[in-house]
């Protein structure tokens, strides 16, 4: 059901991990719906992302876009960062079934979140950027279950 | 290893080869209409007369009280349906559980539409009903029971006896849908006072496209497929001769070895589960520990995803199944799963593996040494086990 892109940045997922001290950090989605990506950039002095990273549970598809999305952004400036839009990503993984068209948008807020961030932390407005509405931070709720 | 590692027989199972073999002949030499009067038909008419005593005998029943349909899900549509139907006069109350197949659930939704009302029945942390709740349920318009044998998910084997008894004693229609403990567990539907019982042929052994809907005699449900006289005028439609007899091979294979496969499954099937709730943590097992299907274990692995899994045990030739909202096609994870009480982030990391009397030990080990990695990679990328991590050391 996926293209060979999708499995192979599934399969060899680029950019996988966390980022010391970053410059900026979103997390997006919910457990409930079984997608939660979270998305580390280090962005220098000139505004230009020198590193991104990931961290995603969910789907196929969730980890494939979530991969693709880092090497999207890496080394373009934050502006440039902002035109990485869902359609970009599926578009750069030759495609995604249908119902899995959510995971790009997931990624795309990834994104957003991750530069809200660092605008946030340096006290910076980025032109045509908003607080994604599914960012859920620190504040997921701790999963409580017995094992 | 490179061979495939076949651990779904939930989902379907292999026809087995001496089942194939005595359905050929019904293909292209005794093709004839078991309707028909001339003596050609005979041999068709005489091999689904056969088929038709092995599965009675199997649970207990009368030759004259099976009916062939095409698969479990009609069975269970036209039970539901039909028995609706026949005895609205009575009533419009169905009682039935919250961990049925979507055969049962989305007919019974459907009959919801059409002025009926369905109680839905709660279950507990391993998936059992209560008998209380039942008992509680039970109204004077109630007009059938319907509750499934064992569960497709979890595996989990409902007190059949216990719920016979209690629905004679009220005086209210037992159906059962039993298409994943047919063949698998002893059923008596004299004992267990079942009414009416669905299974398949598909899932023990034999060809998909055949299941049959055994009808207690004296029940007055009609027909639901409508047309020829097949089948006591209750289910139209030439008869699927060698599906049924593929579905009578295989339910004797079935019958008759049932005892050393139990014993053998369940054997491999607790090994299964020991190993993994010892070796990889953050895990469970779903469903009841003893009362389950000895084929079935299913686990929830905390921090992943299933379809992720899936995806990974795939590529190592392991084929399995998972209740995450990914492989439901919906944003939900499976409806027993949140029955029994488990967290949507809990369900979304499900793996079912069901086996078989050919599964070995050997695959086990594989399948467990395989997962083990496969878990450590997906939790290595996950941000609730980083999370987790962090908050631990903290």
């Amino acid at each position: 059901m996926y293209s060979e892109k999708v499995m192979d940045h599934f399969n060899n997922p680029r950019n996988v991990g966390e980022i010391d001290n970053p410059s900026g950090v979103g997390t997006v989605g919910n457990a409930k719906c079984g997608d939660i990506m979270r998305m580390y950039l280090d962005i220098d002095e000139n505004g230009i992302i020198q590193e991104a990273k990931f961290k995603t549970f969910g789907c196929g598809a969730a980890v494939a876009t979530s991969s693709m999305a880092t090497e999207l952004v890496k080394g373009k400036t934050v502006q440039e960062a902002l035109q990485v839009t869902n359609k970009a990503v599926m578009e750069a993984l030759d495609g995604l079934p249908p119902v899995k068209v959510h995971c790009s948008l997931l990624a795309e807020e990834a994104i957003h979140a991750a530069l809200w961030d660092y605008a946030e932390k340096h006290n910076i407005k980025i032109e045509g950027l908003e607080k994604p509405v599914t960012d859920i931070g620190e504040k997921e709720e701790e999963i409580e279950e017995e094992y | 290893m490179s061979q495939l590692i076949y651990l779904d027989n939930a989902a379907t199972t292999q026809v087995y080869p001496e089942v194939l073999d005595a359905m050929i002949p019904y293909f292209t030499e005794y093709y004839g209409n078991p309707s028909a009067i001339y003596t050609f038909a005979g041999n068709a008419k005489k091999a689904v007369d056969h088929a038709r005593t092995i599965l009675a005998e199997g649970i207990h029943a009368k030759a004259e009280e099976i009916y062939f349909t095409g698969g479990g899900s009609e069975s269970d549509n036209w039970v539901l349906k039909a028995t609706a139907e026949a005895y609205s006069s009575k009533g419009k109350h169905i009682i039935t559980t919250k961990i049925e197949h979507h055969a049962i659930l989305h007919t019974a939704e459907y009959l919801e539409k059409k002025g009926y009302e369905v109680t839905y029945l709660n279950v507990d942390e391993n998936g059992l009903i209560s008998l209380d709740e039942l008992k509680a349920a039970i109204r004077p318009d109630t007009i059938l029971i319907s509750i499934m044998a064992a569960n497709n998910e979890i595996g989990t084997v409902e007190p059949l006896a216990e719920i016979g008894a209690i629905a004679k004693e009220k005086g209210v229609l037992f159906h059962t849908d039993a298409v994943q403990a047919f063949g698998h567990i002893p059923l008596d539907v004299d004992a267990m006072n079942i009414d009416m019982l669905s299974a398949s042929g598909h899932k023990v052994n034999g060809p998909k496209g055949i299941g049959m809907l055994y009808i207690r005699k004296g029940i007055k449900i009609r027909s639901f497929v409508h047309g020829g006289a097949q089948e006591r005028q209750r289910r139209a439609g030439t008869h699927n001769v060698p599906g049924i007899v593929g579905f009578g091979k295989a339910a004797e294979i079935a019958l008759t070895n049932m005892e050393q496969r139990v014993k053998y499954e369940t054997e491999l099937r607790d090994y299964l589960i020991e190993r993994v709730l010892a070796e990889i943590p953050y895990s469970r097992l779903n469903g009841d520990r003893t009362k389950r299907l000895p084929n079935n274990a299913n686990f929830c692995f905390r921090f992943i995803e299933g379809e992720s899994m899936l995806i990974l045990l795939d590529q190592n030739g392991i084929c399995g199944s998972s209740g995450s909202a990914c492989t439901s096609g919906s944003l939900d994870p499976s409806h027993v799963l949140l029955a029994i009480g488990l967290a949507h982030e809990i369900a979304h990391g499900s793996l079912r593996l069901t086996l078989s009397e050919k599964t070995t030990k050997e695959e086990i080990d594989y399948t467990v040494d395989k997962l083990k990695e496969i878990i450590d990679r997906l939790r290595s990328m996950s941000p609730l086990y980083e999370d987790f991590i962090k908050k631990q050391s903290k």
